[in-house]
């Protein structure tokens, strides 16, 4: 359903960057590793058409993303802070959403009442904006309002940082759900290896722009990811 | 340790971003440094000669130093609205082994580097010297020129101790105006004769330069407070510690007749009224309404009928203005947002659009009252009005696809010029001139009536091919798309 070809983004002549093939299908849960600088936000915000590929392009549902808009209704991500309107309450915010991807306030009363456990009574009606909330507490509202509208496909660009653990298993749980329901694609990138593995069905990894690795998860899949990190820190301990 | 500021202020003015973009203002801020110089040292040499022929069997010397009471409190109205306290993002230093205090005083050493503080030696000097040519005692004019530089620096940190108090307030005019408001209500009505008293303070200092102790002390203790004041805050709490505001959430259910624009509608009256810069602009609101008040009850103004086509522009289109030339930097904090969101853009800014017509309309109907000054003020008015809906909305969105600058919302709003770059000045001209002009030529050429129908004529034209309009401005926004949402995820 997802189908990146040949795509590359360049700044200046430094490819960030460069995916000869990727193909995600629908429902598939996904998750993308690799270091600080690898590519996986660049890759999100390609997939999302805020910035231009260099070369080639990304098919959402057969839609290619940065020739026409018709991927936004069946898309929803969050991806930084800059994602969220800081003057609005978080209730305020989930209803625009709403009202974007044609829900009623019932429709997201009701979505947002099964996260009652995960805002843990810091969210709905606090009467505070959400620039006055803590950044843990940014990162709940923004992704439950990427929850909103039943969307199709769900970006998540470092779910779980920022996050105390209570939270982290929590959303894990939502995760696995959300992959559960047919036809979901969840796409989630994150540094924390078993976070990952736990929640994604095949795990992608990426260095310095380009795929080195894709996973079918299994319970090995752990040990060789933590194998391949582990030898690339002492590769680099020994070429110092 | 102060190189090392040093270089770091100029590290951080020459490589923020933008800062070529900012070439225009630079420029044109030079420009106003040199005028205002060219002003003060007019005034400092050619002082002298104006009170001596104005008033011949007075001392200019005892005038000028009655005067100068007006000018402290000018000086500080001019400085809280312009001046800021040069603070450097101090944050990261915090956890280096610099000293505190040692920040807090390059903080405020630098504020002593300002142009405020140096314009007025451009007035002071140059009279100084024309007094001691005049034959004045040169000790006495040395110890009063020193005086006055002691004085500009008192003014100077005197400012800042009252923003300091400002700040946390809601209504950040406040402290300042009763400040001003106090000394000139003691002084006008008499019950302290503050412009004597500082007068004879500033003759007998320069008569005994011994005396001049006084002001160096109150200066150290302005300082002191200052350090004070400034030292307490530099910690990481008190700036991690966020105020909390209220949510005041107010029915906007109004906007649902606009239909599938109402969502974006209900953001933009939030962003308005939520916000400090977009709040205090919907205060502007209320100088849009009073503008014709500074011209109209002077005859000479009334007799130029394009004067009347200006004030029309400007007083129905003084929101128009100020928040479309903005658009779409009042969203630049989460453009990424709407840009990946199942929007169309063209309901994004149809609700700006509508939002516009609105105060238009409401600007022109408070505007009414100014019949009372000719019925052709009102014609021309309403001429105007029109104009701004047809034209000047369709220009001002057109000329915000230009707009590559981020604003941070809640940063302070007057004489904030974040956000500002050459679109600003530049749509300028469209906006106001064209219409000014066109309406003289026509005046002149075939009379008011050919002319006020020129206006509504191209207002209405605006108006029947808005859909078309719309379609080319939503294209324009769509082909920045990118350069957009990349110049707004720069800090500037």
């Amino acid at each position: 359903m997802i189908y990146t070809k040949d795509l590359s983004k360049a700044y200046k002549g430094t490819t960030v960057l460069n995916i000869e093939e990727l193909s995600i299908p629908k429902g598939q849960s996904f998750g993308l590793v690799g270091n600080n600088g690898a590519g996986k936000t660049t890759y999100f915000s390609l997939l999302l058409d805020l910035i231009k590929p260099t070369t080639g392009n990304i098919t959402s549902n057969e839609v290619v993303v940065d020739q026409s808009e018709d991927w936004k209704p069946f898309t929803s991500s969050f991806i930084d802070e800059s994602f969220l309107i800081g003057y609005l309450t978080p209730e305020e915010y989930f209803y625009f959403i709403g009202e974007l991807r044609g829900q009623n306030k019932a429709d997201v009363d009701s979505l947002t009442a099964q996260f009652e456990d995960f805002f843990n009574g810091e969210i709905i009606g606090k009467k505070k904006y959400l620039r006055d909330l803590s950044k843990g507490n940014q990162k709940k509202a923004g992704i439950v309002a990427a929850l909103i509208g039943n969307p199709e496909v769900i970006i998540l660009d470092e779910p779980f940082a920022n996050l105390d653990p209570t939270t982290q298993i929590r959303l894990k749980q939502i995760i696995k759900d959300l992959a559960k329901k047919q036809g979901v694609t969840v796409l989630v990138s994150s540094h924390d290896l078993m976070h990952v593995t736990d929640v994604c069905e095949r795990i992608v990894v990426l260095e310095k722009g380009n795929v080195i690795k894709d996973l079918e998860t299994n319970p090995t899949t752990l040990k060789e990811l933590e194998a391949h990190f582990g030898s690339s820190a002492i590769v680099s301990q020994e070429e110092e | 340790m102060i190189k090392h500021f040093l270089n770091l202020e100029w590290k951080q003015y020459f490589r923020s971003s933008y800062w070529q973009k900012n070439l225009a203002i630079n420029i044109l801020l030079v420009f106003f440094a040199l005028y205002f110089i060219a002003m003060f040292l007019g005034l400092g040499f050619g002082l002298l000669f104006i009170l001596k022929k104005t008033f011949p069997d007075q001392d200019p010397f005892v005038i000028v130093n009655g005067f100068i009471f007006y000018w402290i409190i000018v000086d500080l109205m001019m400085r809280f609205f312009l001046q800021k306290l040069p603070v450097m993002s101090v944050k990261p230093l915090l956890t280096l082994p610099i000293k505190r205090s040692t920040v807090v005083n390059f903080v405020l050493g630098k504020s002593v580097v300002s142009f405020f503080n140096f314009l007025p030696l451009f007035a002071i000097i140059p009279f100084s010297i024309m007094l001691i040519e005049d034959g004045f005692s040169t000790s006495m004019v040395l110890t009063w020129m020193f005086t006055m530089i002691i004085l500009v620096l008192i003014i100077n940190f005197l400012n800042f101790i009252i923003e300091a108090f400002s700040a946390e307030k809601e209504l950040s005019f406040l402290p300042i105006i009763s400040v001003v408001g106090v000394l000139f209500g003691l002084n006008h009505f008499g019950f302290l004769p503050m412009n004597t008293l500082i007068g004879d303070a500033l003759m007998s200092i320069a008569n005994n330069p011994i005396l001049i102790i006084i002001p160096i002390t109150i200066l150290v203790i302005c300082y002191a407070f200052n350090f004070k004041l400034l030292k307490s805050k530099l910690f990481l709490d008190s700036s991690l510690k966020s105020k909390v505001a209220e949510v005041n959430a107010a029915d906007l259910s109004w906007t649902e007749r606009f239909g599938d624009v109402a969502p974006f509608m209900q953001l933009d009256l939030k962003l308005i009224w939520r916000n400090k810069r977009t709040k205090s602009m919907a205060f502007l609101l209320l100088i849009g309404v009073l503008y014709g008040l500074f011209f109209y009850p002077q005859p000479m103004y009334r007799d130029l009928p394009f004067m009347s086509a200006f004030i029309g522009i400007f007083s129905t289109g003084f929101f128009l203005i100020n928040f479309g030339q903005f658009i779409p930097a009042w969203d630049s904090g989460y453009y990424k947002l709407l840009m990946s969101q199942n929007i169309k853009y063209e309901q994004y800014l149809r609700s700006k659009f509508i939002l516009m017509i609105i105060s238009v309309v409401l600007l022109f109907v408070l505007g009414i009252p100014y019949v009372y000054f000719g019925y052709k003020i009102l014609i021309a008015h309403f001429a105007a009005a029109i104009y701004n809906i047809g034209v000047n909305t369709h220009v001002i969105l057109w000329g915000g696809s230009f707009n590559r600058k981020k604003i941070e919302l809640d940063k302070k709003a007057a004489f904030n010029y974040q956000g500002t770059g050459a679109v600003q000045w530049l749509i300028g001209i469209p906006l106001m001139l064209v219409p000014m002009a066109l309406f003289g030529l026509v005046n002149w050429l075939a009379g008011f009536a050919a002319a006020i129908a020129l206006l509504i004529l191209l207002g209405v034209v605006g108006i029947v091919f808005h859909k078309k309009l719309m379609k080319g401005i939503t294209k324009k926004y769509l082909d920045s798309k990118y350069k957009m949402i990349d110049a707004f995820s720069q800090d500037n």
